[in-house]
């Protein structure tokens, strides 16, 4: 560990100097960050959508603030932009492609310039849907549901034209993760040294490669039959609008858990570096998430419940998605299992991580309702499934995400935020998402439907807490987006490993790192949850 | 209240519009508030069907196991979050890594856990998915954005979530199991009743099928639960649950709609305007609905794609009367050829009525 050298020595955001050498470059840690400010941008955008929709829900009568329409393309955008360009490519492409290599001891990923291209397809696919801002939006829900979207006005072909090459976007991150975890691990990485987030990484590129091909051709087939009325989806056509559904769900759960595992990964750095301890079931947690990567691809009919599919099939689906909820609870069982007997220190990404645990155990505890087929017959639709996908998506994901990013920026910058107003902003996220969200459960339990511009009287109550949650979650981001863009400049400058981690990109490179990654090519002989503080001499404790 | 909810969306002038069309019952209407259907606000919907109390059993169940894992697992976090905070840098930590036993215990419990739930679920499905051979049948009929039941078993009802006051969409026996056969005529739409714990998508182009019986008389909502355009929310309904002998005597009621005794043609057409859902698509007070107003109808000149047509005398009795019963022959331009034929749903008596109608509206 030669840094102290380095502390002179450019690194990868010093190396070059100009726009070109941004926007042509093929460096993953500049990409990752690209892939972060896209990210955050739409993050903003997705954001204000939802605090317009939610001010609009302060009271039963639609039309105080926005009328229908302008409310029904909100929300169509908010869950478009939050899905495709939020949180798929939050983790994986954001983070991802900035740790990866580093975590796998490598100069770069395996396709350095396919990298770059994915980038640029990105860029590409969400000018799709600026453009789709511009000509008209979209009122069609994130989902597209036929026969709704060949008949509405909206500029359904280019927001789904959109969604259909920010697939290609993911597939080629996707190939491009599984061949640099296959091909450029470090000597002495074998796979069960690998860290967790590699192998959510991992499972997540396999995904990625085998469902999103099935989006773009549905989305392909929805433009064709929208252009060159084709029937394919829409009954008046001769098409069937339920077979849009399984194919749209054939992607769109597993996409799910393309959203959920790299957050499982952060999850597991998270826990054991901020508590000192190995990673409890280690082989448990990576095998899980495998597991969870082939089960996803058969619980799709679970979202078609009450859709008019067979009863058998309903049958069939509901067992499976139990059997999906096996691995997951293991995982959440064994970070639990993490801080026994740790020393757990109570920074922000550490905050962020035991958020994880509270928001999500809800978020999964609460998919068993839905697993359940007559239970979800009541809820299917309401402000119950609401709740349950935003405690999954935003409960997991995005706290994930933003731990994540609190965890790493020392990595990616070099410098550090400030504690004190980390854990104030921890603090009204914390309060803001639950309130937002929790009261949701019990106003679907009620059986109030969601995507309802105005509402009945009686669930007045439940929304106007929700709004006002919604609110402390918009300053809490707020907070920490001052302070982060503040840290860059002013931040204390930090060295190579400030946590005491022990995977590679902490262990064997500067902060921020050079340009390489690393002076040569690193060796792996530990393992990256082997942490000094472990007590060694009590060897009865280990099992 | 209950007018918020089948108002339309942009403007308070349309509001105005649907509560003028339901005038005579304009009393009756500015009353009632949609049903309150929760004892307090964390309970659950009323149980009005049979399948009510068996799904609440089950949420309350998986709402009892789920607390007590949520304590489980947030309890033992937050335990040790106290326990083994970081009191010092040099602080030991435990070397375990794993531990057979646990792990097998806590992938082994959920699972069986989570197979009852399953069962239980499945159980209670396959019993709403069998709709007992004596279920009185229903046709519901989902479009944008309202709700149209008939009555195989009593021709010439025809309930309408838009027209009938005060959004009355269904009206079912207590205690008699009740088949409701569904299609759109549009996009999907959904079906749900919370209180009867009941829910199924409505698709255009295929039919789809549920049963219920009812255990409570009283007025529940009904909701649209699949996103359908700019009204989603509007596309609501009451449905009413009365005593068998009412229920007959309801629809019996609702069968007829012929003109009463001393009633004028105008008002007679003005009660067919409401009942027979023209108020859906045509505004009395000017604004543009779906297709043109009734305001100042009679003498208006139109453009047609053939001509013009002016309203009045021999010449408008009969486009009137083409317009209803072929109504996409001749269309006023600016509108699109949506509304349905009324050939053999209205007789010369009741279209005639509606021209006297049209008359009054100056």
């Amino acid at each position: 560990m030669a840094d102290a050298h380095e502390n002179n020595e450019s690194n990868y955001l010093t190396a070059t100097r100009g726009l070109k050498s941004w926007l042509f470059t093929v460096d993953h840690k500049r990409i990752g960050l690209m892939y972060l400010v896209g990210v955050l941008v739409f993050f903003l955008a997705g954001g204000l959508f939802a605090i317009t929709l939610r001010t609009e829900l302060l009271t039963p009568e639609g039309g105080d603030f926005i009328s229908a329409t302008t409310y029904n393309k909100m929300f169509t955008l908010h869950g478009a932009v939050m899905v495709f360009l939020v949180i798929i490519p939050s983790v994986p492409a954001a983070l991802g492609n900035f740790l990866l290599p580093l975590m796998l001891g490598a100069k770069d990923v395996a396709f350095p310039r396919l990298n770059l291209l994915s980038f640029w397809v990105y860029t590409l696919g969400s000018m799709f849907f600026l453009f789709t801002l511009a000509a008209g939006q979209l009122d069609t829900g994130w989902t597209f549901y036929t026969p709704y979207s060949n008949t509405t006005g909206t500029a359904v072909v280019s927001a789904t034209f959109g969604a259909f090459i920010l697939g290609f976007s993911s597939i080629l991150t996707g190939l491009n993760f599984i061949v640099t975890v296959h091909k450029m691990r470090a000597p002495g990485l074998t796979w069960n040294k690998l860290p967790l987030m590699v192998w959510a990484l991992y499972s997540t590129a396999v995904i990625q490669v085998l469902a999103t091909p099935v989006l773009a051709i549905t989305l392909l087939l929805l433009i064709v039959e929208r252009t060159l009325m084709i029937g394919i989806f829409d009954p008046a056509m001769g098409g069937d609008p339920v077979l849009y559904q399984h194919f749209f769900w054939f992607y769109s759960h597993p996409a799910v858990y393309i959203m959920i595992l790299p957050g499982f990964g952060i999850e597991s750095e998270l826990i054991a570096v901020h508590s000192r301890k190995h990673i409890f079931g280690y082989k448990a947690i990576a095998l899980s998430s495998v597991a969870i990567a082939i089960i996803s691809f058969v619980v799709w009919g679970h979202h078609m419940f009450v859709s008019g599919q067979s009863e058998l099939a309903g049958i069939v689906f509901s067992f499976l998605t139990f059997a999906v909820a096996v691995p997951t609870a293991i995982k959440t069982f064994s970070w639990v299992a993490t801080l026994y007997k740790g020393s757990i220190e109570f920074n922000t990404p550490m905050l962020y991580g035991l958020m994880f645990l509270f928001t999500f155990t809800i978020g999964g505890l609460t998919g068993i309702f839905l697993g359940a087929l007559s239970v979800d017959v009541h809820l299917h639709d309401t402000y119950f499934v609401v709740a349950h996908f935003h405690y999954v998506m935003m409960g997991g994901t995005i706290i994930a995400f933003v731990g994540g990013i609190h965890h790493w920026w020392p990595k990616m910058f070099g410098v550090m935020y400030s504690e004190k107003w980390g854990k104030i902003a921890a603090l009204f996220i914390f309060v803001g998402f639950n309130m937002t969200f929790f009261n949701q459960f019990v106003l679907g339990q009620q059986g109030m439907p969601r995507r309802y511009w105005s509402y009945v009287p009686q669930f007045q109550q439940q929304h106007v807490l929700s709004t006002i949650g919604s609110y402390l979650l918009l300053i809490g981001f707020t907070v920490i987006a001052i302070y982060l863009v503040h840290s860059l400049r002013n931040g204390k400058k930090v060295g190579p490993n400030p946590w005491g981690a022990q995977s590679l990109e902490w262990t064997h490179t500067a902060s921020p790192p050079i340009e390489h990654n690393f002076h040569g090519q690193p060796r792996v002989e530990n393992d990256p949850y082997n942490f000094p503080e472990i007590d060694r001499t009590g060897a009865t404790d280990a099992h | 209240m209950i007018l918020s909810l089948f108002t339309a969306p942009e403007n308070a002038d349309a509001k105005q519009a649907v509560a003028d069309a339901a005038a005579p019952a304009a009393e009756a209407a500015s009353a009632p508030l949609p049903p309150l259907e929760t004892a307090h606000s964390w309970a659950m919907p009323t149980q009005a069907s049979t399948f009510a109390e068996s799904t609440d059993n089950l949420y309350w169940f998986i709402t009892a196991l789920d607390t007590a894992f949520f304590i489980l697992i947030i309890g033992a976090m937050g335990y040790f979050m106290w326990k083994y905070r970081r009191r010092s840098k040099e602080q030991k930590t435990s070397s375990i890594t794993h531990n057979g036993m646990v792990e097998f215990l806590w992938s082994a419990i959920p699972t069986v856990l989570l197979l009852v739930i399953f069962v239980w679920g499945e159980c209670d499905f396959v019993k709403q998915s069998v709709p007992p051979q004596d279920a009185l049948e229903v046709r519901v009929t989902g479009q944008k954005w309202y709700w149209t039941v008939e009555y195989p078993k009593y021709p010439g009802v025809t309930l309408n979530s838009s027209t009938d006051e005060p959004a009355l969409t269904l009206m079912v026996p207590k205690g008699k199991p009740v088949r409701l056969t569904m299609t759109s005529n549009d996009v999907i739409h959904s079906f749900y009743v919370p209180a009867f714990r009941l829910k199924r998508d409505v698709i255009p182009g295929r039919y789809t099928q549920i049963w219920f019986e009812a255990t409570k008389v009283g007025e529940f909502n009904l909701f649209c639960t699949e996103y359908c355009g700019d009204l989603h929310s509007q596309m609501g309904g009451v449905v009413k649950v009365l005593e068998p002998a009412d229920f007959e005597r309801a629809l019996k009621e609702a069968g007829t709609l012929e003109q009463e005794e001393g009633e004028s043609m105008a008002d007679y057409g003005a009660r067919i305007y409401k009942r027979r859902g023209c108020v859906a698509c045509h505004s009395i007070d000017g604004t543009d609905g779906t297709g043109p107003s009734w305001k100042g109808i009679w003498g208006r000149t139109e453009n047609l794609a053939s001509g013009t047509v002016t309203i009045e005398g021999e010449r408008g009795q009969q486009y009137i009367r083409e317009s209803i019963l072929e109504p996409n022959k001749e269309i006023v331009s600016g509108y699109a050829p949506q509304m349905p034929s009324y050939q053999g749903q209205l007789d010369d008596t009741q279209i005639s009525a509606l021209i006297e109608y049209m008359k009054t509206l100056k």
